[in-house]
């Protein structure tokens, strides 16, 4: 069945953008209450609305978080989309389709979020394209193999689920009902990958082969996507505070790396880090140390494949501005029609009344 | 039919219950599995077409409309092809990634490139108006796993008409530039027109059906299969013309376009013959399922 998207922003409301872009320093009376109210609603773990006062800083993070997220969505439809016409069966086929469309659904949930927070979708659309915003550094890299298509699957969606899950709490309304739906297939996201690369596991030698190289790959940026560890995380502690962030990127990434080792001994697959190793006080399992180099190396531009990832992007968008030109044209000339229609009747309504 | 059907007589089909329906010893015929093999294979160039539009399309409500025709579409390719594998033994898989150029039976409309997407919206409106009235009709094939995939179908192709429909007056009555377009798409999908809506070979001779991925095994059903076995099963393209007919020109010069008076292709996609375009987008589709032959994914 045909399920169209057509994310609708919640609300469009832009709260006081006076006082929201004022410093706390010199509130009016009314911006006084609004703090308050909004600090009752984060101690209180309560949602904060469209509607509501909020800081500045507040807002400025949200849209930052969202927008960015949002483009890491539609961003990552590039390296598995690199493989839709070449699936190797026609049910694999499907399912990465759906996948794939999926992702495109998630970006306009949350471009539809951060709408609420009085940033425009084609403000963002632009920041964007023209590379002036930041997405999930991990769609940087290449997908040279079949393989990596499990590899996303289990481990980058499986890394967004571990991030996403305690943001479906986020103190911001329309952000943590998004995540909602979007944790919702994300876990199908995972599961699928996992089971790509159990068939391979399972396959030939070559296939088996094909699974490992790619699982050593992706394991090391994966386990990056929580972002630097705590100590050099700055922004960290205001959004936990804020209720944003609920957990740290150093708990995150222990919990994915407890969740990982158990599903790699089912696929027997090796993850790539030879100080992995179970800590027996803590319960946890205790992994080497990342090579943050390249992950900022990654993030300043130096990727496999960033410039191309906009590039594609851009292009798709700017041989589509033509369609959009047209759809846009196309409903103004019905608007106009629909008004004059609606104007022939009222002059022939009121000619009656009058006669 | 004057009076769109939409109930469906019997139950709804997908792949996977054709597959355990086989595994309970469900066969089709071997003039059946051609002529299942035939629809199967035009719902799966199409559906690879429209697959190279995701994360390409012109607005992201688009990448996910065309990615959802596409994924329904190749859900109905599925469904045919594992229901006419099971006339040789053969899985969906072994029939799309194993079989050369010329053992396709696609008609040629779906295998032209997307072009921009004025020339796929092109293609999409013919298609979709012509699986419109074949599932509409297949509905009451006497083959019940052939109505039952088509009573699936037949509410997707509703949708996929309405978004062509959508499209053709937004590009036809748009701007300028997206009505000059959409001429162009019309005028380069039209030659391929009078290709789908002519006869199945399967059914006009049983000497025709005779494809090379029958294996020697089903040589035997073949001779017992006269011209008349796919009387009441196959739905005849010609009888839907009509349909095409009354409805296509119309909705075009509604969309201030007009309607193409291109000659037509030679065609011939039925008996494998193929254009230009299919064997670079074949080699695509087939290439890392062939690097591994015998393996499971
Ligand atoms: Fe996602
Ligand atoms: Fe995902």
């Amino acid at each position: 069945m045909v399920t169209t998207t057509h994310a609708t922003a919640t609300a469009t409301a832009t709260a006081p953008a006076a006082a929201a872009t004022m410093a706390d320093g010199d509130l009016s009376e009314d911006d006084r209450v609004g703090l308050a109210r909004f600090l009752e609603l984060i101690e209180s773990d309560s949602r904060v609305e469209p509607t509501d006062w909020m800081p500045a800083a507040y807002r400025k993070t949200l849209v930052r978080q969202i927008s960015q997220h949002g483009h890491s969505e539609i961003i990552g439809m590039q390296p598995e989309g690199n493989w839709i016409t070449r699936a190797p069966s026609l049910k694999r086929k499907a399912i990465l389709m759906a996948k794939v469309q999926d992702e495109a659904g998630h970006g306009l949930y949350l471009y539809s979020a951060a709408q609420t927070l009085g940033t425009d979708r084609d403000t963002m659309f632009e920041q964007l394209i023209t590379g002036a915003a930041k997405y999930s550094s991990i769609f940087n890299y290449l997908t040279p193999t079949w393989a990596d298509m499990g590899s996303i699957g289990w481990l980058v969606d499986g890394a967004a689920i571990c991030n996403q899950v305690p943001l479906c709490r986020a103190s911001y309304g329309p952000y943590a009902r998004a995540m909602v739906r979007i944790c919702k297939e994300e876990s199908f996201h995972q599961r699928q990958g996992f089971e790509i690369l159990l068939s391979l596991m399972n396959g030939t030698d070559a296939q088996a082969k094909m699974a490992q190289e790619s699982v050593n790959r992706w394991y090391a940026p994966a386990l990056m996507m929580f972002g630097p560890p705590d100590d050099e995380s700055p922004n960290s502690k205001q959004s936990m505070e804020w209720n944003i962030k609920r957990f740290s990127n150093d708990e995150l990434r222990q919990r994915f790396v407890d969740m990982l080792v158990p599903q790699a001994e089912i696929l027997g697959i090796t993850l790539p880090d030879p100080d992995l190793s179970f800590d027996e006080e803590t319960g946890h399992w205790r992994f080497g140390e990342l090579d943050w180099s390249e992950f900022y190396d990654v993030l300043k531009g130096n990727g496999q494949a960033n410039s191309v990832r906009v590039a594609k992007r851009r292009a798709a968008h700017e041989n589509g501005a033509w369609v959009r030109e047209a759809a846009r044209a196309y409903a103004d000339k019905q608007a106009a029609a629909a008004a004059t229609a609606a104007e022939a009747a009222t002059l022939a309504q009121n000619e009656m009344v009058a006669a | 039919m004057s009076v769109k059907q939409r109930q469906a007589p019997t139950g709804i089909m997908t792949p996977e219950l054709i597959e355990t329906e086989i595994k309970g010893g469900l066969a089709a015929t071997d003039s059946v599995g051609q002529y299942a093999l035939g629809l199967g294979d035009d719902a799966l160039v199409l559906a690879q077409r429209l697959g190279e539009w995701i994360a390409n399309g012109p607005e992201l409500e688009e990448d996910i409309a065309l990615g959802n025709i596409g994924l329904d579409i190749l859900g109905h390719a599925r469904s045919f092809l594992t229901y006419a594998g099971s006339a040789w033994g053969k899985t969906e898989d072994d029939l799309a990634y194993f079989r050369s150029e010329p053992e396709f039976r696609c008609r040629q409309l779906f295998e032209q490139p997307i072009g921009d997407f004025a020339q796929t919206i092109a293609r999409q409106l013919i298609a979709s108006v012509y699986f419109d009235s074949l599932y509409r009709a297949l509905m009451h094939s006497a083959d019940p796993t052939l109505a039952a995939i088509a009573a699936k179908a037949t509410k997707e192709v509703d949708y996929h008409l309405d978004h062509s429909t959508q499209w053709l007056l937004r590009l036809g009555l748009g701007t300028d530039e997206s009505a000059l377009r959409m001429q162009r798409g019309l005028d380069a999908m039209w030659p391929f027109v009078a290709e789908l809506y002519s006869a199945e070979p399967v059914v006009e001779s049983a000497a025709a059906s005779v494809a090379s991925v029958a294996s020697a095994a089903s040589a035997a059903s073949v001779a017992e299969d006269d011209r008349g076995s796919l009387e009441g099963i196959a739905v005849d393209p010609r009888a839907l013309r009509a349909e095409f007919d009354a409805v296509v020109p119309l909705l075009i010069e509604q969309a201030g376009l007009v309607v193409p008076k291109t000659g037509s292709v030679r065609g011939g996609g039925r008996l494998g013959i193929h254009s230009e375009a299919f064997g670079p987008m074949l080699a695509e589709m087939q290439v890392l399922a062939r690097q591994h032959p015998g393996a499971s994914w």
